[in-house]
């Protein structure tokens, strides 16, 4: 058995495996500096840690630059339609419980042609981990303004500037009644990883938002958060059962003031007790959904990455099985002869 | 309960005359709120107990309680039986149960002079006769003169009978129908107990409401018996069938069932991903009920989800199935078009009704043929095959799932509103002698790489087939990708390449050609052998064109006829046939669309006869149009 709760019916790995092993023959074709190419080293780099079998894994994307990255896994993959990669992982997830189900999607695909398959994904809470590469731009189509986009952005669509308010796709999860929740970045290899760990971890969909880099379309979208002399000052990294603190010196934090919202508020000023703690598992999704409301879409100031919620509920396809399994257990398994027959006949003799 | 013959209470005799029928055509309409498709339900079920060959007609609103009253809120049920095999619920009824006015204007028009009419007078007051327009009591002026009226007050007799149980005036008016059945079944001698059966069943958890239907129906039946206004009763004997177990059953269930039996037969668990949609929901409810099976049923968020999840079932090795109606498909095309370029097995069923967009929810019609052929970017060939009658449902998804499985495609199966709530009876089939569908799975590398290493290539096909394998997820060393960018022939990496798309292009299509080497030869009915006129159809027109040709012949007229089931491919020897007519008739539930294909792949003129009324032909009309055109024929060489 794989070391990951959710993998518990997958069979586990015969031999170590490397992120070679995951490496498909097929030529890398994104634009150079993309920021598809470290996510992509980063999964292959993690994939190992599973414990299973590459044959036992099956990535499934939509359509869009990210959802290329099935081709370059050497597991099982399906590169679909625009949008309906949740749909179709639904159902695979659901009849085959032997295997570990990615989706791979981006903000276009996820959040505006596939927004309704993903929020039924996760309020159903299949057994699916969806990793959605967010780069505020419309990459394949060259460049018009996402989901994602800050309202203003101009673009070949938009060329006075967009119109269109933006969705935070970890604010939608949480109102999805999504069970797993997380935000990271493509460039911090590590903390990418260990995301990727804890929603392989959970059984359930897992939403994991990856902030990406789009370098032809919208070059530098999330350089406030990467570049070593302004991230510290914007980036709340979150840790499970920790104050939440962060700055350059440690300076800042989050608090709740008496009106029941989250402040940031300097440590010197209110002591390190006045910070709330961060609980990913609290039952309540008030806390997360604060917290994913902190950040700035404009500057990107107060925005945390980590797992925002990890909570526990029945995956869907495990209530399948379970409800089969109890009508054979009080029927026992279907008799063809006796259905078709039913119970109003008659006889021509 | 009172027999014939037996001493009554008040001590005398009812002897009553019975008359011998061979077939009678009875229609039930009412109020939606009246329970006539129940009423239809327990006729049906009688009768088919009886061993009368039978087919029904359902006809009801798409609203579920349109205003009381109203002639939008008419909903309807007609029943044809007879002691000798039927095609069709019959044009025009002998016999018309009108509940209130509003079923007496809806309904009038459908009988003939001279038939039997049964009005609840009760519902003939001056604000129902308003509500439809009638300015007099039909039931007092002389508009009804030719016909043999029963005016029968169902709802007052019922309350009543009712009146020692403890029921609201209300519940026991909704009994009427229960009054109506009784009375009908003593009319034409139908069994009385099963209906006591079925009643102590459905309302097992209710004891009042029980026993106001029971003592509502039973008050029917005696007032059948004794009223001196039915002054005969019917016998209509068994209908000659071959030996065998027999059940009565409409198409959606019929449909489920086939699906169930391809499962078993694959050994590839069912999965069922779908969106409620009239007239298709019947299938997704009767699948849920069956979990035994191993069934899984997803009621998804959209149509398209329904589709995408059923394809996703499939890739992981299941027989994935969606079901829905013309709307539906409209959604579901880009999926079915990615499942033509993964090339994997799907099941696509679309209950057709009338269009278009949301057209006629509850009424039937066949105008999703060329949407089923062509509705899809790209060259997008999908096999079509089309059951033609409610318990042909059974064999048809059985021989979808052998085509979609065989050949790795999705493949639509075109039912419609008609057969999907029509019934008959069915000679229930023997499970083992069902053929097994090989689902064929790679388990192993197929080619070799330039150093003569195996690998495998997901594109290349089965030299007969033209199929590609079916490796799912979890097999070792098959690992590989697939998506709706065009492929490589044979190694299935992308590819751009001109020659090649073209070629992939011809490969599909010519897959879905070979499969008419698999489709048996297409048989023409002619029994004097002699005809110069064709009548070709398909789907549920079949009963209406089997009885017009029935007409036709007792005219002493020949006419030949034949159905396909398969509309893609066709069979191989239908060119041959169509080439071997004067004229060749298509009737179709929509303006011309199988004619459309017969024209332009067998370059015949095909006469076309169309309607789009949402309602099954009526045989005679068809009969009349056929011998319109044998007429005008002129004599053979």
């Amino acid at each position: 058995m794989s070391t990951f709760p959710s993998l518990s019916l997958v069979p586990v790995a015969t031999s170590p495996q490397s992120a070679k092993d995951f490496k498909s023959d097929q030529e890398v074709r994104w634009c150079p500096g993309c920021g598809d190419y470290a996510i992509l080293a980063a999964v292959q780099g993690f994939l190992p840690e599973l414990g299973i079998e590459r044959e036992n894994i099956v990535f499934v994307s939509g359509i869009g630059c990210s959802s290329r990255f099935p081709y370059y896994l050497n597991t099982y993959g399906m590169h679909s339609i625009h949008g309906r990669a949740p749909a179709i992982a639904t159902g695979l997830a659901t009849t085959r419980p032997d295997l570990s189900v990615w989706v791979i999607t981006g903000d276009g695909d996820a959040l505006s042609i596939g927004g309704n398959h993903l929020i039924h994904a996760l309020r159903r809470n299949v057994n699916l981990k969806i990793l959605l590469f967010n780069n505020r731009i419309y990459g394949l189509t060259k460049g018009q303004y996402s989901p994602t986009s800050e309202q203003g952005k101009i673009t070949k669509s938009t060329p006075e500037g967009s119109l269109d308010h933006s969705f935070n796709p970890v604010s939608l999860a949480l109102g999805a009644e999504a069970t797993f929740v997380a935000r990271t970045i493509d460039s911090d290899r590590k903390h990418l990883q260990g995301v990727l760990a804890a929603a392989a971890a959970h059984e359930g969909t897992a939403l994991v938002e990856i902030y990406q880099n789009c370098n032809i379309f919208n070059d530098n979208a999330w350089e406030p958060l990467k570049d070593p002399d302004t991230r510290g000052d914007l980036l709340i990294r979150l840790e499970q059962g920790e104050p939440i603190r962060f700055g350059k010196e440690q300076e800042k934090g989050v608090m709740r003031t008496p009106d029941g919202h989250l402040h940031v508020v300097h440590v010197a000023e209110v002591g390190t007790d006045a910070l709330i703690r961060h609980d990913a598992h609290a039952t309540d999704p008030g806390l997360a959904f604060a917290l994913s409301r902190l950040s700035d879409v404009y500057s990107l100031e107060n925005t945390p990455i980590g797992v925002f919620r990890d909570v526990q509920r029945p995956s869907y396809d495990r209530l399948v099985r379970e409800q089969v399994a109890s009508i054979q257990a009080k029927r026992g398994t279907g008799d063809l002869q006796g259905l078709l027959r039913g119970h109003d006949t008659w006889n021509v003799n | 309960m009172p027999r014939i013959g037996q001493e009554l209470e008040e001590g005398f005799f009812v002897v009553k005359q019975v008359v011998r029928l061979s077939k009678v055509i009875i229609r039930f309409a009412g109020d939606s709120g009246d329970g006539m498709q129940m009423t239809g339900d327990r006729f049906t079920s009688e009768t088919a107990g009886l061993g009368n060959d039978l087919a029904t007609l359902p006809d009801f609103p798409a609203e579920i309680r349109a205003p009381q009253g109203t002639l939008a809120g008419v909903s309807a049920f007609q029943l044809h039986f007879a002691d000798h095999d039927i095609m069709t619920p019959g044009d025009s009824p002998d016999v018309l149960v009108a509940m209130n006015p509003a079923a007496l204007k809806a309904n009038l028009g459908d009988l003939p002079l001279g038939k039997e009419l049964i009005v609840n007078t009760d519902e003939f007051t001056k604000r129902n006769l308003d509500k439809v327009g009638y300015a007099t009591n039909p039931l007092d002026d002389d508009s009804l003169e030719g016909y043999h009226v029963h005016p029968v007050a169902l709802t007052s007799m019922t309350v009543a009978a009712l009146s020692d149980i403890d029921i609201s005036k209300k519940d026991a008016e909704r009994a009427k129908n229960m009054f109506a059945l009784g009375m009908l079944c003593w009319l034409y001698s139908r069994p009385y107990e099963s209906t006591i059966d079925f009643l102590n069943g459905k309302f097992a958890k209710r004891p009042q409401i029980l026993a106001a239907n029971i003592a509502a129906f039973e008050a029917g039946w005696s007032f059948g018996e004794t009223t001196e206004d039915f002054a005969v009763q019917y016998e209509i004997n068994p209908a000659q069938m071959p030996t065998g177990t027999y059940r009565n059953i409409t198409g959606n269930p019929a449909l489920a069932y086939g699906l169930i039996a391809a499962s078993v037969q694959s050994g590839r668990p069912l999965f069922l991903g779908a969106y409620p949609i009239t007239p298709a929901s019947d299938i997704l409810h009767e699948l849920s009920k069956h979990k035994e099976f191993g069934v899984i049923t997803m009621q998804a968020e959209d149509e398209i989800a329904g589709i995408g999840a059923a394809l996703g079932a499939s890739y992981g090795g299941a027989l994935g199935v969606t079901t829905t109606s013309g709307p539906g498909i409209a959604l579901k095309s880009e999926t079915i078009g990615l499942a033509v370029a993964l090339e994997l097995p799907l099941i696509i069923v679309d209950v057709q009704r009338g269009g278009p967009s949301t057209g006629l929810p509850t009424k039937t019609e066949q105008s999703d043929l060329l949407l089923a052929m062509f509705g899809r970017n790209g060259e997008s060939p999908v096999p079509v095959i089309a059951p033609k009658s409610p318990s042909d449902c059974f064999d048809a998804a059985l021989e979808a799932a052998r085509i979609a499985i065989t050949y790795r495609t999705p493949v639509f199966l075109l039912s419609d509103g008609y057969l999907a709530n029509g019934s008959e009876p069915w000679q229930v089939p023997d499970a083992t002698t069902f053929a097994t569908i090989d689902p064929d799975f790679a388990t192993a590398p197929n080619h070799l790489d330039a150093n003569g290493n195996p690998e495998f290539w997901p594109y290349l096909r089965d030299p007969v087939t033209g199929a590609r394998p079916w490796a799912i997820p979890g097999t070792k060393s098959l690992e590989h990708r697939i998506g709706g960018i065009e492929k490589a022939n044979g190694s299935g990496a992308i590819s751009y390449d001109p020659d090649n798309h073209d070629t992939m292009t011809r490969l599909r299509q010519s897959k879905i050609d070979g499969i008419a080497d698999t489709i048996p030869a297409l048989e023409v009915d002619d029994p004097t052998g002699d005809a110069r006129v064709l009548i070709l159809g398909w789907g549920s027109t079949f009963g209406p064109i089997g009885a017009a040709c029935r007409l036709v012949r007792s005219q002493g007229f020949t006419i030949a006829s034949t159905h396909i089931r398969h509309i893609n491919p066709f069979p191989s020897n239908l060119g041959a046939i169509l080439a071997s007519y004067d004229k060749v008739i298509v009737p179709e539930m929509n303006l011309g669309q199988l004619s459309m294909l017969l024209r332009a792949k067998y370059l015949v003129d095909i006469i076309g006869y169309n309607q789009v009324r949402g309602m099954p032909f009526k045989s005679e009309e068809l009969a009349d149009a056929i011998l319109e055109v044998i007429q005008t024929q002129g004599a053979p060489a």
